[in-house]
């Protein structure tokens, strides 16, 4: 795939007559399924075409596994996983977005890259309070472009603290076996 | 300005090491070992620290520094005995000087009473012989300082030290002295010398400042000086380091021809001296050495003050100024104690910024995943028909491997340097708690990777300010129950295979298990009902909040401790735990890779996965017969090898990992050593062969997964795991207990054609 580098110029504010703060946000968007998310654009290191990893023992669904990104061992974790969904079954069609959160960088598997999208701060509306989204507790919020919804994944929220935890809080099932004792090697 | 800044941190450094040279010598001193070599190293150290601290202007640091080196230079002297009280006033003063050096390094002001103690009994302790050793002892401190380092001219060096206007002023000084010198009226009639200085270029390109050897030598007592400026050329041909002014001083003093000789000490080779005693006495013949002595004694005391001097000197302070980028560093630099090399072992060393070893460490990963890459390439070939490909490969990994040997030997650096700050630690802490505990040390030269020694210091704290708090009894309490009232801590370091073991022992009374268990239990860190074998117990004060001190002293009993210490040394690639013998005292024993870069490994097939295994794991690798292999309990197979049980462990279903051999006759058995000596058998498909793998972090990225210690680089651009054994042993170690039998076999046999 193509379409490396962060572009710049996301994020760049403007104000309105009324004095108010515009700023605008872009957001790579890319589909799972059927469902479409975003996330922004300054996040984004590489978009990158799916290449075999080495699996991690012992770790959740999600997790799936290692890549080499030049000398950097880069963990990719499953989207469609995350979202309790079964795992991908990665073809050479799909993609990975490499990331940066918190100081460190991760890669997600996404079935396709659809679209940057450029939007107002304010378009953002927060995610209606339903208990069946309690577990995703990630989601910032949700856009509509035209007659699409896109969900904004808050990758903060998503990576906060243990990689693990936030694997395992996802409900993924861990693969076959016992799961004990993974992340709490300390 | 930032070069100033710079040559502050080289200060600093310097400081560091001269600190802990200087702790290593005291440690001798302290126990009679010493000698007057051991006093001279002390007393030049201190010179050093003091000479730099000058140049700076951390006032502070030279007025105490210069008290304790009047002190020092008494005892190596002989006129003060060394008793067992002044060496421990030596010691503690070194204490005092560390703090100083620490606080001027911070920025921070330590109240005046940190040092007020010390300076006094130095001082009493110089009095004991009639030596007044405060210069200023009239004076209130501040003053004392300004009229030490102002006497020089009328631009202080002192108060322009942190500004970059140091630098001329520094350039401008060699012309100062002279008139002010001149004034002093010669007093008593004691022995009168002629010094003749001449200065070379070198003296100025290493930084030395003759300003501060003619008031050293102006200490000594009466003094006329006399500048010759007649080799300074044309301002246009002035080179800014050059050396162009001698000089020539008569001194009259009682303190011998020595004396002067030493304030040369640090200059004497890259200058021309000559000391010839003007009047010498019936009985020495002194002057037989100084040749030209007759032709200056007619000199008249009092006459030729060094009129032309001063214009022609200034001439050379302007370009200088001028040309402030050149020899603002030469001034500057004044702080490092270079003067210092003419000491009698000469280590041939250059200093070099970290980041370029580490670049250069980088580099040589990369060379050897490159080569792997290469060789994985030409594997098809056919070495026959490409015999110079085959021995250029050879010949390329042999270099390679050299090479990153050197590298790696840039990086190490012995432990000595952080234990160095420990005599210190153990002597404060004893005194806080009023113990009396001895530390021996050894291994010191053991070397380690940088990173580690780095990161070393503050787990060794934790763990010795552990023995001393928790372990050391008090002197009552241990000859009550038959020791000897001094408590001993041990701490050695050791290299043992591919790792390094430091060990901390003491001969206190050990763990107290009982109060550990009901400490565990009531901050429900481990369940009421819970049975622990003795080193469980004693390995659960590493568990985080975990503190058994009944009142929390400053010392230790925070329950922030021993967990840190744990996570410190395992975000290193170590291992810590303890042994106890209840009465008889305790060990950490911390294990550490050797460098946190390269190992050599094993590549390892399982299912359908490779893994590499540390080679300095490895014992050796067979493919047991099926009468070798033992069932206990109808749960853990053993595998018998030369009268030795050893616990097979699947690594296909540590791991569970589709298509590994599930026979051990059929597959590999991989006998490994771990750290507690303990062995365990570790079953894999088959071996692919050795190779040498450039350790990369897992954590950068990702959390610790237990089994796994770190990722490395393959050949092929794959990133393959690289195994702890421990962890797996640990994994093993808790599944035995839930996996019913071992005929339960967890992978498809389906699978294995695969594999």
């Amino acid at each position: 795939m193509a379409s490396a580098e962060r572009p710049t110029g996301s994020g760049t504010g403007s104000t309105d007559h009324a004095g108010r703060s515009l700023r605008t946000v872009q957001l790579v968007s890319f589909t799972v399924g059927n469902e479409e998310y975003g996330v922004d654009i300054m996040a984004v290191r590489e978009i990158r075409a799916w290449s075999e990893t080495t699996p991690l023992p012992n770790t959740p669904e999600v997790v799936r596994g290692v890549i080499n990104m030049r000398g950097a061992i880069v963990p990719i974790f499953d989207l469609r996983a995350r979202f309790g969904m079964p795992r991908t079954e990665p073809t050479k069609y799909n993609v990975v977005i490499i990331v940066s959160v918190a100081s460190r960088i991760v890669g997600i598997l996404v079935d396709a890259v659809s679209d940057i999208i450029t939007i107002n701060e304010d378009e953002i509306r927060p995610m209606p309070n339903m208990e069946q989204v309690s577990g995703l507790g990630f989601m910032e919020g949700l856009i509509t472009v035209g007659e699409r919804m896109v969900g904004l994944i808050g990758l903060e929220r998503m990576f906060s603290g243990r990689m693990l935890e936030a694997a395992d809080s996802a409900g993924g099932k861990m693969l076959p076996g016992p799961s004990e004792s993974t992340g709490a090697a300390a | 300005m930032d070069d100033l800044a710079q040559f502050k941190q080289t200060f600093f450094a310097e400081c560091e090491e001269l600190l802990g040279d200087l702790e290593g010598h005291l440690m001798a001193l302290q126990s009679g070992e010493g000698d007057n070599n051991t006093l001279n190293a002390v007393f030049r150290a201190i010179h050093s620290i003091k000479g730099g601290a000058g140049a700076f202007g951390f006032d502070r640091l030279v007025n105490f520094a210069h008290i304790f080196e009047t002190v020092l230079d008494l005892m190596r002297d002989g006129r003060l005995e060394p008793t067992p009280d002044s060496v421990l006033l030596v010691l503690h003063c070194a204490d005092i000087l560390s703090d100083l050096v620490k606080a001027a390094q911070n920025g921070t002001e330590l109240p005046a009473e940190h040092e007020n103690e010390g300076r006094k009994s130095l001082i009493d302790l110089a009095a004991t012989v009639g030596v007044n050793a405060d210069p200023h002892a009239a004076d209130d401190e501040l003053a004392a300082l300004d009229a030490q380092l102002a006497a020089g001219g009328p631009d202080a060096l002192a108060e322009a030290a942190p500004e970059p206007a140091a630098a001329p002023a520094a350039a401008s000084e060699p012309a100062a002295p002279a008139p002010t010198a001149a004034a002093e009226p010669a007093k008593a009639p004691l022995l009168k010398y002629l010094v003749k200085f001449t200065p070379r270029d070198a003296l100025y390109q290493r930084a030395n400042e003759p300003l501060i050897l003619i008031r050293e030598l102006k200490e000594l007592g009466g003094f006329l000086a006399k500048a010759d400026a007649e080799a300074v050329p044309a301002l246009d041909q002035i080179q800014p380091e050059g050396a162009y002014i001698k000089w020539e001083f008569e001194i009259e003093t009682d303190k011998g021809e020595q004396a002067i000789r030493d304030v040369f000490e640090f200059v004497i080779d890259d200058c021309q001296l000559e000391v010839a005693c003007l009047n010498p006495p019936a009985a020495a013949p002194a002057a037989a050495e100084a040749a030209p002595a007759e032709t200056k004694a007619e000199t008249p005391a009092a006459a030729a003050p060094p009129k032309p001097a001063a214009p022609a000197a200034k001439a050379e302070a302007k370009p200088a100024g001028d040309g402030a980028a050149t020899a603002k560093p030469a001034a500057a630099a004044a702080a490092k104690p270079e003067g210092a090399g003419g000491e009698a072992k000469t280590v041939r060393s250059i200093r070099v910024d970290l980041d370029r070893v580490d670049k250069l460490v980088n580099m040589v990963g990369e060379l050897v995943i490159t080569h792997a890459m290469i060789a994985q390439q030409t594997e098809h070939l056919h070495a026959d028909q490409h015999p110079e490909l085959a021995n250029g490969l050879a010949e390329l990994s042999h270099h390679i491997r050299d090479l990153q040997e050197s590298v790696m030997a840039m990086r190490a650096q012995p432990v000595k340097s952080v234990f160095a700050r420990l005599p210190r630690l153990v002597r404060e802490l004893a005194m806080m708690t009023n113990k009396k505990i001895r530390l021996d040390m050894s291994g010191e030269n053991t070397e380690i990777d940088k990173t580690v020694i780095e990161q070393l210091g503050d787990p060794l704290t934790h763990m010795i300010r552990n023995s001393c708090d928790h372990g050391i009894e008090s002197p009552d309490d241990r000859v009550a129950v038959g020791k000897s009232p001094e408590g001993v801590i041990h701490v050695s370091a050791d290299q043992r295979g591919g790792r390094i073991v430091i060990e901390i022992t003491d001969d206190g009374r050990g763990i107290n298990r009982d109060k550990v268990m009901k400490k565990a239990i009531e901050k429900k860190l481990i369940a009421p009902d819970a049975v622990l074998s003795n080193e469980e117990i004693d390995n659960l004060i590493f568990l985080p909040g975990f503190s058994t001190a009944d009142t929390v002293s400053n010392i230790s009993g925070r329950g922030v401790g021993m967990d840190v210490v744990r996570q410190n040394i395992q975000s290193l690639g170590g291992r810590v735990h303890i042994q106890s013998r209840p009465g008889q005292g305790s060990s950490f024993i911390l294990t550490l890779p050797l460098t946190l870069a390269v190992l050599d490994g094993m590549v390892l097939k399982v299912g359908i996965q490779s893994y590499i295994l540390p080679l300095a794991n490895i014992v050796e690798s067979l493919r047991p017969e099926p009468d070798q292999i033992n069932v206990v309990a109808n749960q853990s197979e053993l595998l018998r090898i030369r009268g030795e049980y050893v616990p097979l462990v699947y690594l296909h279903r540590i791991f569970k990992v589709p298509g590994g051999i599930d026979d051990p006759t059929k597959a590999l058995v991989i006998i490994v050593e771990l750290e507690d000596s303990s062995k365990m058998g570790l079953v894999v498909d088959e071996i692919i062969g050795q190779q040498q793998v450039v350790i990369k972090s897992l954590e950068e990225n990702f959390d610790p997964i237990r089994g796994v210690g770190a990722a490395t680089i393959l050949g092929n651009g794959r990133v393959s795991l690289i195994l702890d054994v421990a962890g797996i042993k640990h994994i093993a170690e808790n599944e035995t207990q839930q996996r019913p039998s071992p005929q339960a076999r967890l992978a498809a046999p389906a699978l294995q054609a695969s594999a």
